[in-house]
Order: structure tokens, then sequence, then C-alpha cells
């Protein structure tokens, strides 16, 4: 059963003004027009988004619907307002209207070389010119469930080779739409299937994530995760937080550099988290966008997964080749449900088709192609690991060489935590009256809740942005 | 919770009633079951417990059962399914006549010309692969537009068409019924009896209603249109009427554009919305303007119409999923807005659409060479498809001495044929000719060849004429 009104309020509805302040002159005959009116009047709520920072449109206004007789020279669409810019996506938007020399984008986590140009692979440009060459390729159809070959690879790559829950054939593995539309095709699959329509999502989290679940179809809830007094993890709020969660309810993880704050708890506090979900039976779902870039290891960033697989329980995973495979535009990714036995994954198995059929069909071939030649090479597997560690690496010597500069133009404040924590993004704890100044003065593009993608610096643009951050800083306490 | 509640739990049957143990006292010693008794000792071996995973027997004492466990076993998907069992049978006289997938005379898949020539240039270009924008490759977007409406179209020139790429006709399809779901709150698609199986899970799954009105005549094996026209007209007003482009799917039976205009007046006088799915844009007839043809009449009404596209069949790029939605507005201005609120609708459902389908359409429609290479290619599919019905329609008239009027097979268009066989007839033809079709008696002319259409006629005249 869907829950049609938390999904409104996520929507960031717009409110419009009310019915009563329709022209009375409006034809009330047509039934089409009244429907979509009192449906409408029916959607107007004040939306407070839980996690977007982007604001309301203050120039929202209803006409009625203009399919009545009286206004057919109007359009259908007159009451369809203009919805803002993604706040994420939105920020490349602002950025590439924005004619400064000095600007810097720090917005959507895509990962920048030195010289701050995108980076494709060279493993996956050999990846690509092999395919290119194979003159047996076709472009058939993929199963519902996409490359077989592929789905395998990717099981095998977040839980591990010898895993056993693999070996017992008790994961699912359906190729998806990158991240996004695994969690989406795992959140559609939850509220079908499972009796728990609550999804306890870490505060903050990704900004697409409650968007994501609640059109799913799940009611959104949050635990604190983290705390800006010291720039860490809230992990006695966490555990309180998920100790009150009810019975059976689903909870999204981030396997590793959590998005967007950096902080991730520790292998001791992950196992802590474990006892506690498993003796309520909360479900795990991992959102798992940064393997392998996060520290550079591709095992060491599935360890929080495996460790809850490893205790035979059951849980979700999306994953994402985005980041690590730099195949952001191909949309590559994959849902791994791992069930108790081989039965219930191959009947989980057949509903995720249903999921999925009427959404797109199959998913695309390109991204998951290029995916299985790199990951089923030897030496492929073995050059790409390489290349992850360097942009790794490449990210943590920008979050030293961004503390350091901070340190020598005595920024005030703590600013360790810009080494403490990891992965893509540093959650620098700016407000967002610095981060506009930040953009107005200095053409630093970064999104509002303070967050930056260190991806996106060079060591050559490092001293502006420190110099931005001290400014700001200094000029608003 | 501890190990040993697994094992009790296992023994309950042979335990005597009374023997209600205690976890502790089994922690360490054994457990007397009957007459014979189980250790816990680690080091053995023992028939109920696999001593390797006993650190997760804690953990799965908590949770016994799965918690998909009430999860039934789905059934397969209808068309794809087709596929799946076709491969599966190893009769050497096997036909695949199920899904939608163009194939040569010699029945292998057919990946254009232009298609390799595209991927070739971009390869050696080495562009990045960076994230779309939300709404996808602009460049797309700009071609689809124009080769839907051409482009010197008024609707393109004055900005009046919303184009979002999509995951292909399915995806596209899905943006539109989110959009009419959350803006046309009740308001119903209609949707022809019968049309491609996966339009109303598409519905449903968006939760918008759907009723459906006549299309298919099985008495005349055509089109019942006084019936097509009387439900339109019954419905509510400013319901949204989904209508196929060109190469109606599955019967191939097409308006004529006569009809066409007598439907748009129906669809102006009731407010109605048209809704489009356009599949076959130059598969139909080898034309792309003339499959263009249902859509531009009614955009030339001034009409607000949307239209889904595809083209996994004119460019043969089924797996790379590319498509795209067109939301035609009477304003620029409710255009944009339009097109603002379909990005609202694709971000948390994908994020962004996938570049690689999108760059070879962009490549093949925007250079004049391919693209004039294109049209050949695609005549030659229609073209070869139009002669396997010409050969299919003589076979059958020569074989069959019933007099039965086979000529439907003409007259329709596209990929499809609506044979007017019913599922007995259908599973006829797979149990005993391995002849693979969807049970609504559709067959896909694209996986037929002329070599096999003598022994498909047999199969069909069998099924038709035996069975019931």
């Amino acid at each position: 059963m869907r829950q049609q009104n938390t999904s409104l309020e996520a929507h960031g509805f717009e409110s419009p003004t009310t019915e009563s302040s329709f022209s009375s002159s409006i034809s009330s005959s047509s039934s089409a027009t009244d429907r979509r009116l009192k449906a409408l009047a029916r959607h107007l709520v004040d939306s407070s988004p839980v996690m977007d920072s982007h604001s309301q449109n203050p120039n929202d206004t209803v006409s009625p619907s203009p399919t009545s007789s009286a206004f057919h020279a109007d359009s259908v669409f007159a009451h369809l307002v203009r919805a803002p810019e993604d706040p994420i996506l939105g920020v490349t938007v602002a950025y590439n209207k924005d004619p400064s020399p000095i600007k810097l984008n720090l917005g959507v986590g895509a990962y920048r070389t030195e010289e701050g140009k995108p980076l494709v692979l060279n493993v996956v440009r050999q990846a690509e010119q092999q395919l290119v060459n194979d003159r047996s390729r076709v472009k058939e159809y993929l199963p519902i469930v996409g490359l077989a070959e592929y789905n395998k690879l990717s099981a095998k790559l977040i839980l591990g080779a010898d895993s056993p829950a693999i070996q017992e054939n008790r994961v699912t593995t359906v190729q998806c739409l990158s991240g996004t539309g695994s969690l989406r095709v795992g959140g559609e699959f939850l509220a079908r299937h499972y009796h728990q329509l609550t999804i306890y999502i870490p505060l903050p989290t990704w900004g697409n994530h409650p968007k994501v679940f609640t059109l799913a179809g799940l009611s959104v809830k949050t635990y604190r995760y983290y705390d800006p007094a010291t720039r860490g993890l809230d992990f006695q709020g966490l555990l309180e937080d998920l100790g009150s969660a009810p019975s059976g309810a689903i909870v999204l993880l981030h396997a590793c550099a959590h998005n967007p704050t950096g902080v991730d708890p520790t292998i001791q506090q992950w196992e802590q988290i474990r006892q506690l979900m498993r003796s309520k039976a909360l479900l795990p779902f991992f959102d798992s966008a940064y393997q392998g870039f996060a520290s550079g290891s591709l095992d060491a960033d599935a360890q929080p997964v495996r460790m809850f697989v490893a205790d035979g329980g059951e849980c979700l995973v999306a994953q994402s080749y985005a980041k690590n495979m730099g195949l952001y535009g191909e949309r590559v990714g994959a849902l791994s449900i791992v069930c108790k036995s081989a039965d219930v994954a191959s009947r989980v198995e057949s509903q995720l088709k249903l999921v999925i059929r009427p959404m797109y069909s199959s998913p695309p071939i390109h991204g998951a192609s290029i995916v299985a030649t790199i990951l089923k090479d030897r030496n492929l597997y073995t050059e790409w690991t390489i290349e992850l560690k360097a942009m790794a690496d490449r990210i943590i010597s920008m979050r030293q060489q961004l503390f350091d500069a901070l340190r020598a133009r005595g920024t005030p404040g703590d600013w360790s935590h810009i080494i403490k924590q990891i992965g893509m993004f540093t959650f620098t704890g700016l407000n967002s009256e610095q981060v506009a100044f930040m953009t107005r003065e200095y053409h630093i593009y970064m999104t509002s809740d303070g967050r930056i993608s260190m991806a996106g610096l060079s060591s050559r643009t490092v001293p502006h942005l420190a110099d931005a951050i001290h400014a700001a800083v200094t000029s608003f306490a | 919770m501890t190990s040993t509640s697994t094992s009790t739990m296992l023994s309950l049957a042979s335990a005597p009633p009374t023997a209600s143990l205690s976890v502790h006292e089994n922690l360490k010693g054994r457990l007397k079951l009957g007459g014979g008794s189980l250790s816990f000792n680690k080091e053995k071996a023992n028939h109920f417990i696999n001593t390797k995973s006993f650190s997760r027997i804690s953990m799965v004492a908590a949770v016994k059962v799965s918690r998909f466990e009430g999860v039934t076993m789905a059934p397969p998907d209808p068309i794809l399914g087709v596929s799946e069992a076709f491969k599966a049978d190893n009769d050497e006289k096997k036909l695949n006549l199920g899904v939608g997938a163009y194939r040569t005379e010699e029945l292998q898949p057919y990946v254009l010309n232009v298609v390799k020539k595209a991927e070739n240039l971009m390869v050696e270009r080495g562009e990045n692969k960076e994230y779309l924008p939300i709404e996808g490759l602009a460049a797309f977007n700009k071609v689809t537009a124009e080769l839907l409406f051409g482009a010197s179209n008024p609707v393109i020139k004055e900005q009046r068409v919303a184009t979002v790429q999509g995951l292909s006709g399915t995806g596209s399809l899905r943006l539109a019924a989110a959009l009419i779901e959350r803006y046309f709150p009740g308001a119903k698609v209609l949707i022809s009896s019968p049309t491609w199986g996966n339009h109303k899970n598409i519905f449903n799954d968006a939760r918008v209603p759907w009723s459906e009105y006549r299309y298919y005549d099985p008495k005349t094996v055509g089109l019942d249109f006084d019936g097509m026209i009387a439900d339109i007209k019954a419905a509510p007003e400013g319901s949204f009427v989904l209508l196929h482009g060109c190469a109606h799917n599955p019967t191939g039976i097409d308006p004529t554009p006569e009809q066409w205009e007598k439907i748009a007046d129906v669809i102006q006088e009731k407010n109605h919305i048209p809704f489009f799915d356009v599949a076959y844009q130059g598969f139909a007839s080898g034309s792309l303007d003339a499959d263009a043809g249902s859509v531009r009449l009614f955009a030339a009404r001034g009409m607000e119409l949307l239209v889904a596209q595809s083209y996994s069949k004119n460019l043969g790029l089924y797996a790379e999923r590319i498509g795209a939605i067109n939301v035609v507005c009477t304003s620029a201005d409710a255009t944009a807005r339009v097109k603002s609120q379909l990005k609202r609708l694709a971000r948390p459902m994908y994020s962004n659409p996938p570049i690689h389908g999108a760059k070879i359409v962009a490549n093949v429609v925007g250079d004049p060479t391919l693209f004039n290479e294109w049209k050949a290619e695609m005549e030659m599919m229609a073209g070869r498809i139009k002669n396997v019905r010409q050969k299919l329609y003589d076979s059958l008239t020569a074989k069959d001495k019933s007099g039965k009027d086979w000529s439907f097979i003409l007259k329709q268009i596209g990929m499809f044929s609506f044979t007017g066989l019913n599922k007995a007839q259908s599973d006829n033809m797979t149990n005993k000719w391995h002849v693979y079709m969807t049970k609504d008696g559709r067959i896909s002319l694209a996986g037929l060849s002329l070599a096999k259409c003598e022994y498909l006629a047999d199969a069909i005249i069998d099924s038709f004429h035996n069975i019931s």
C-alpha cells in the first residue's frame, strides 16, 4: 500500500493559493475542472523539506484547469508551476552561467584531475575499444534484470568473491540505473512486499534520498548521525534513535564515505550498529557509491556490508560505478538483495522484475558491458585498482593541502575535520550565509549545506578556496 | 540469544513435552532428546549444526525466517518471457515471432551501419562520461523533437515543445504517467483494446487510472472505428487518449488520414489530451515524415499533446534505452514549467539518463551523411518486412483451401501482425509447431524470413482450422 500523504510533503510541493481566491466566473459545470481543483486543494500542504536546502517558489499561483470550454485557448498545463532547480545538480547549472574566470565548481560529486578536467579511466577507454572492435556484439534487449555476467561480478565485488551468501545462491542481483535507480527499485520492492514501510535515513544524508524513498512509497524518518559540535559522528544519538525504531524498520546505511559529511563509523562502531540492528530485526539497506574511492581499497570500503552479510542476516545493497569507475553518465549500478535462502532469493528476483518492467523495461547495456569487461579481466582489474587508488590519494592530498592552507592563514576554528572526514566530500560546517558569500564574492559553487567536493579541488585552486573560507568565516561569525 | 535455540527448535518434534530446557543448561552440556543426545562441542561435527557457521547461529536464531518469506513467485513477462521459452527449445524448426526485435533474412540481430560508424566516431573522439543534465543530452533533445515534428514546425520555432530524454519508450511513457498522476489527479488514460501489454503495467505502477476504448474488430480483422469514436466520446472530459502514432502494436492496424481527422475532432470536442506512443517512426512505412503524419496533424490544429518516442526499433538501439517524452504546450512559458516538473520526476527515479544511446542518435541524426544513410537502412528494414508480409500472404492463400480472407496481413503495417488466433490456437503454434508468439495472437514479422513463410503458413492454417 502506497502512502500518498508523505509523498506530497517531500515533493517540496509549492503551496499555491487556496480555492477561495479563484474567480467565480470559472465555469464550474466542467467535471474535469472540478476534479482537478478539488484534487489540487487536497494536495495543498506547506512543505518543510527535511534535507533540501532549496527555497520555496514565492511566485506560486494556481490557475483553474483550463480544459473547460471557457478556457480552451489556454494551456491544460497552466496550473503547473516552475520547479526550482535540483539543489545539487542546480549548482552546476549556476556555475555554468557564471562568466568569472576564477570560478570553482565544488558542487556535484564528480572527480576532477589536478588540471580540473573530468577523467575517463584508462581501463574504461580500453574496455570501450574492445567492445567497439568486437564485431559479434549486438544491441538486443538485455533481460529485465540486466547483463547476467555484470550482475555476478558486481555481487562478488561488494560481497567478496568467496562470500557464502553468493555460493549458497542466496543473493539476487539486478542491474539498475546507477545508485539512484538501485535505491528506487529497492524502495519500490520493499513498499510492495515488506511489512514495515518506514525507512530511517541519517541526518543529514544525500539530498535525493528522501525523494527517492517517498516516491517509492515508503515513509521516511531520520536518525541522528552528524554532530555539528564535534563535526563527527553522533554515535550515542544514532544508537538511541535506531534503538527506538519499531522492530523490522528499514535503515539506510552509507557503506563508506558518508555523503555529505564524510564521517564514517569506526569498525567497532559498525559492529555495535550491527548487533543493535539484528537484535531489533531492523533491515539494513546499504548505499554503496564509493567502494574503493574512500580509502583506496575495495575490500576495506566493503567491510561494513560484509560484516552484516557474514552474520547470515538479510540486507539490501545499492551499488554505483559512477565514481569508482568514472562512469557517471552511463548510469551503471546494481541492487543486491541478500536473502535467507535461494528459494526466497529467486522469488524476490521475480518480483523485482515486475517493478522494473513498467519503469523502463530493461537497463542500458553500454556501461554494464564496460564494467563487466574490466572486472573479469585480471589485467584490467588490476589496472583499475591502481587508477582508483590514485584518485583516492589525490583527494586525500587535497584534504591535507586545504587543512594546511587554512592553518597558515590562521583561519579561526578547528579545521581538523577536513582531514578526518573521508571520501569525496567535506562537510565544512559553513552555514548558508557564508556559502552564499563565497559564491557571490569568490565565485565558489557548492551546496548550501556547506558540503564541498574535494574532487573538484586542485593544488592550484586550494589557495583561492582557503581565502574564500577565511573571508567567509571572519565576515560572518 | 544463544546457540541452543536453533537446535531446540529443530528438536521440538522429538522431545517429550515436559522437556522444557533452559537455554543456559544446554550451553555447555548435553541435550537429551528421547534416546539420543546432541553435543554442542564445537570441534565435533553434528547432524544439525554446521560448526563453521557456529557464530551465525546466534543471529540466525533472532531472525529465523526470511523477511521475504511471503513473497510469491511472479509469472514471467508475457512478451519477454516468450524469448526465454524460445531459447529453452531445442527443436531445429523453432521460430521466434515473440518480441519485436528486427531480424535479418538470416534471422540474425542487426546493428545498423550508421550506428557502428557513430560509435567508432565516439570512441575516436574520446569524449567524457560526465553526468548528463536531468533532462538529458541537449543535442539529442533538439534532434529528436525536430525529427518528430519537422524542424520548421511552429511548435519548435515557438519553443513550445518540452523534450526530456527518457529510457526508451517505456521510460518516457512512465515519466508522462508520473506527470499525469501528479498534475491531473483522477484523470484517466484511455488505451486501445488491445494495446501493448506493458501499457497497463506502466499506468498501474504510476497509479494512473485507465480504461479501454474499442479498437480491434475481430470480425473484419480491422479497426472498429465507430466503437473507438463512441468510447472516446463517452469518456470524462479531460481524459488522456493514448494513441499509437503508427504501426499499432499489437494489431498493425492504423487509422487512415481521414479517420485521424475525425479522432482529432472528437478529442478536441471533449477537451481530451492526446498522448501518442511513437515507437516506429520510419519503421512502419519506411518514411520518417509519413510515419509522423498523425502527430503532426494534431500539432497543426494547435492542440496540446504528449508524445513518447523510442529509438529501439528504427535505429536498432534496443538495449541502449533511448527515447524521449515530448509535451507540446500552447505557450513557451507553460513548456518551460512542464519541463521543470518532468525533471523533478526523473531525479528520484534515476537522476539523469544514460549517455551512450543519446550520443549515437545525436550523431546520426545530426550529420547529413549519416542521416541519409540511416534513412536508406530504415527503408531496407521496412522493405524486408513488407516483402515478408507479401510472401506470407501468398503462402497462406495458396495453401488454405477454405477461402478465408488473409488480406489483413497486407493491410496491416509495421512489425506485427494480429493473426486473429486465440490463446488455444497460439499455444498450438508453440506446442506443435515450435512457433513462439504472444498469447494474443500477435506475431512479429521482423522475426520471419522469406524462407520460413511456408512453414509458418502451414502452422497458422493448422492452428486456425483444427484448434478451437
